[in-house]
């Protein structure tokens, strides 16, 4: 059986005044169904950019350029923008990061949740679509009679139980999660994770999860994918992962990550600062911030290789 | 010697504002409490840790620490001096010694003023020197902040500078008068992880050249147990637990301040531990409710927690709980 959604050479590239920017640079990995992929990196490494393109939602300048995302075989990149609308909320959704912009601030609770219902079945009687709704919200832990409320009325958490609501309405494959927490405190945080985890057993759901938070990636995920500069340094199994990096960009990340456990063994930085995309630095962009970088790295691009469970890019491997 | 800072009884509640339809219907004021009689004490080069969610009352703490706001009641000594009723040539003096680190590089630097001026300014509000001194001084902190050659980023604007370049400004502008004391509100929340460590060893290192003493306000725990040596956590304008960071890390006496800690993702695959996540979210600070303020999300509250307020009591050295059923 093929995986569930394949990703191949996909290259997102963002048009500046500055120039050309691949805030996605040749990226493949595939997820099997009921997965959980974490998507972790820095800000602006391209981890947000790779969830968008594959609901095809780049926000403009951006255009995915090349490659293919194949979800159980069909290239979403080449169907017509008509059967695209349709897979959007079906078969793959998205829960955005900002509650508050997400939801419309004059739509009710519960004709968000209708309008998403109708609009992929026109034929669906009112009835219905709030029966379902009802339904939903129970799975949710929000009470049945806050579905007339306004997303104002809401707390930050109760919004992203919400959002978590809009994108499983219609029972989609594949879930992408772009940081569904980072805007929560932490007990809130907390809570939504395990309403995530209790969806994701009972619906089977396959997921990948954008975050910079490497706790979450530690307690949420099976496989983690790490971007760095709009390209995966490393990818595998999550336990292989922090039980031994092997990409000094994946070791840098892990050890300065908090751990309130230990913080004597957390929160080493990595020195310097991500680099510029529009002129990144030539072979392996990491090469300037690596403290184990030697005579290749300046000079030639290290390609993935594969290490046991893992792909790695790095010269040290070659 | 007294403590550098001590606070007892500080208390700032903010108005909530009504449309006049709403004034008219009822008499009634209604008032955040965002802080609620709390006292505490700073003492002479530690790194004391407010730490709380939001909502909590931990950013209205700090700014009236500095008197950036005027509490309601209560009162903050400075080296002994209450700095509510300093003369304007001490509280000029008294701005001088006590700064702010923001949390948003971003907003709290002008878009239009290049760096080397906006960490300058100080000093020529204070007329420290003369003007080639000035600079000399302001291209000396650029350097000492990490932004090397400082004289290529003088005249550099704001947006020139990744975040975490700004937030090293922000410190230079902080630090460029030599205070003593500097409250920073969430320094490291708006920049990634990867540099947040390097942001807090270089507050670290400015701490033990110029013998700081911070006030360092935020939500993130692991930070806290990071940076902190007193920890002071928040709930709803109280402070429910307070003490040395090694004893209030190891053994965390207020349900609260367990139930945070249970919350956090723990960055290792292999640790596994069973939960306690309380249910619901902070009450609104406008009606809190009567006695323990955390009773509702509580699970061991009991008759008691809801009809008496508990107040902070030593539990070992140092050590302070407010709640009357403390874990062990």
């Amino acid at each position: 059986m093929p995986p569930l959604l394949n990703v191949q050479e996909l290259v997102v590239q963002y048009s500046t005044l500055r120039g050309e920017v691949k805030a996605v640079n040749d990226v493949s990995f595939s997820l099997e169904t009921a997965a959980t992929l974490g998507l972790v990196g820095e800000s602006a490494c391209g981890k947000s950019t790779l969830g968008f393109s594959i609901l095809r939602i780049v926000p403009p300048p951006g255009r995915t350029v090349a490659g293919r995302i194949e979800l159980q075989g069909v290239n979403l990149l080449n169907l017509p923008l008509e059967e695209m609308r349709r897979i959007r909320g079906s078969q793959v959704s998205m829960i955005f990061q900002d509650p508050m912009t997400s939801l419309n601030p004059l739509m009710r609770i519960r004709d968000h949740f209708i309008e998403l219902f109708r609009t992929h079945d026109p034929s669906i009687k009112k009835e219905d679509a709030l029966g379902r709704t009802a339904k939903l919200f129970d799975s949710l832990g929000i009470a049945g009679d806050r579905i007339e409320d306004y997303p104002h009325q809401f707390s930050g958490g109760m919004r992203q139980r919400v959002m978590i609501g809009l994108a499983l309405a219609l029972e989609p494959k594949l879930v992408i999660a772009d940081e569904p927490t980072t805007s929560l405190d932490v007990i809130v945080e907390a809570q939504v994770l395990e309403l995530l985890k209790l969806l994701k057993e009972k619906h089977r759901l396959t997921l990948v999860l954008i975050t910079h938070n490497i706790g979450i990636v530690a307690e949420m995920t099976d496989r983690v994918a790490v971007m760095y500069a709009g390209q995966i340094v490393e990818i595998g199994p999550t336990g292989d992962m922090f039980g031994d990096p092997l990409h000094p960009y994946t070791k840098g990340l892990l050890e300065s990550a908090p751990n309130v456990l230990h913080p004597e063994q957390s929160m080493r930085p990595i020195p310097g600062n991500p680099p510029d995309l529009v002129s990144p630095p030539t072979g392996c962009k990491f090469h300037p911030r690596c403290p184990k970088v030697f005579k290749p790295c300046p000079l030639r691009e290290p390609l993935p290789i594969s290490q046991g469970s893992r792909l790695v890019a790095c010269h040290l491997y070659d | 010697m007294s403590s550098l800072v001590e606070v007892s009884g500080l208390t700032k509640y903010f108005p909530v504002q009504k449309s006049s339809l709403e004034a008219m219907l009822s008499r009634k004021k209604e008032f955040v409490r965002a802080v609620d009689t709390i006292s505490f004490t700073i003492e002479r080069r530690e790194i004391f840790g407010l730490v709380g969610e939001s909502g909590s009352g931990k950013t209205t703490t700090g700014r009236l620490l500095l008197r950036l706001i005027e509490p309601t009641s209560g009162e903050i000594r400075f080296h002994g001096d209450n700095i509510g009723e300093l003369s304007p040539q001490s509280l000029r003096q008294f701005r001088r010694r006590a700064q702010m680190i923001f949390q948003d590089p971003t907003a709290a630097l002008s878009p239009r003023m290049r760096i080397g001026p906006a960490i300058k300014h100080g000093l020529d509000i204070h007329q420290v020197g003369s003007a080639p001194e000035r600079k000399k001084e302001t291209l000396g902190m650029l350097e000492r902040v990490g932004l090397a050659p400082p004289e290529a980023f003088y005249d550099k604007y704001p947006h020139q500078l990744s975040g975490g370049q700004r937030q090293r400004v922000v410190i230079g502008r902080a630090m460029i008068l030599k205070p003593e004391f500097a409250v920073a509100d969430e320094p490291v929340a708006m920049v990634d992880v990867s540099i947040r460590a390097q942001i807090l060893d270089l507050m670290l290192s400015l701490k033990n050249e110029l013998g700081l003493t911070y006030a360092f306000i935020t939500h993130d725990l692991a930070t806290a147990n990071y940076f902190c040596n007193t920890i002071a956590i928040m709930y709803l304008g109280k402070i429910v637990e307070i003490g040395p960071r090694k004893d209030v890390f190891k053994s965390p006496r207020h349900p609260y301040t367990v139930a945070l800690m249970s919350s956090i993702p723990i960055p290792d695959p292999r640790h596994k531990v069973e939960r306690l996540i309380p249910r619901g979210e902070i009450p609104s600070p406008i009606s809190p409710p009567p006695g323990c303020r955390f009773h509702p999300r509580c699970p061991y509250a009991q008759a008691v927690c809801s009809d008496r307020e508990p107040q902070l009591e030593e539990i070992e050295p140092n050590h302070q709980v407010a709640c009357f059923f403390p874990c062990t």
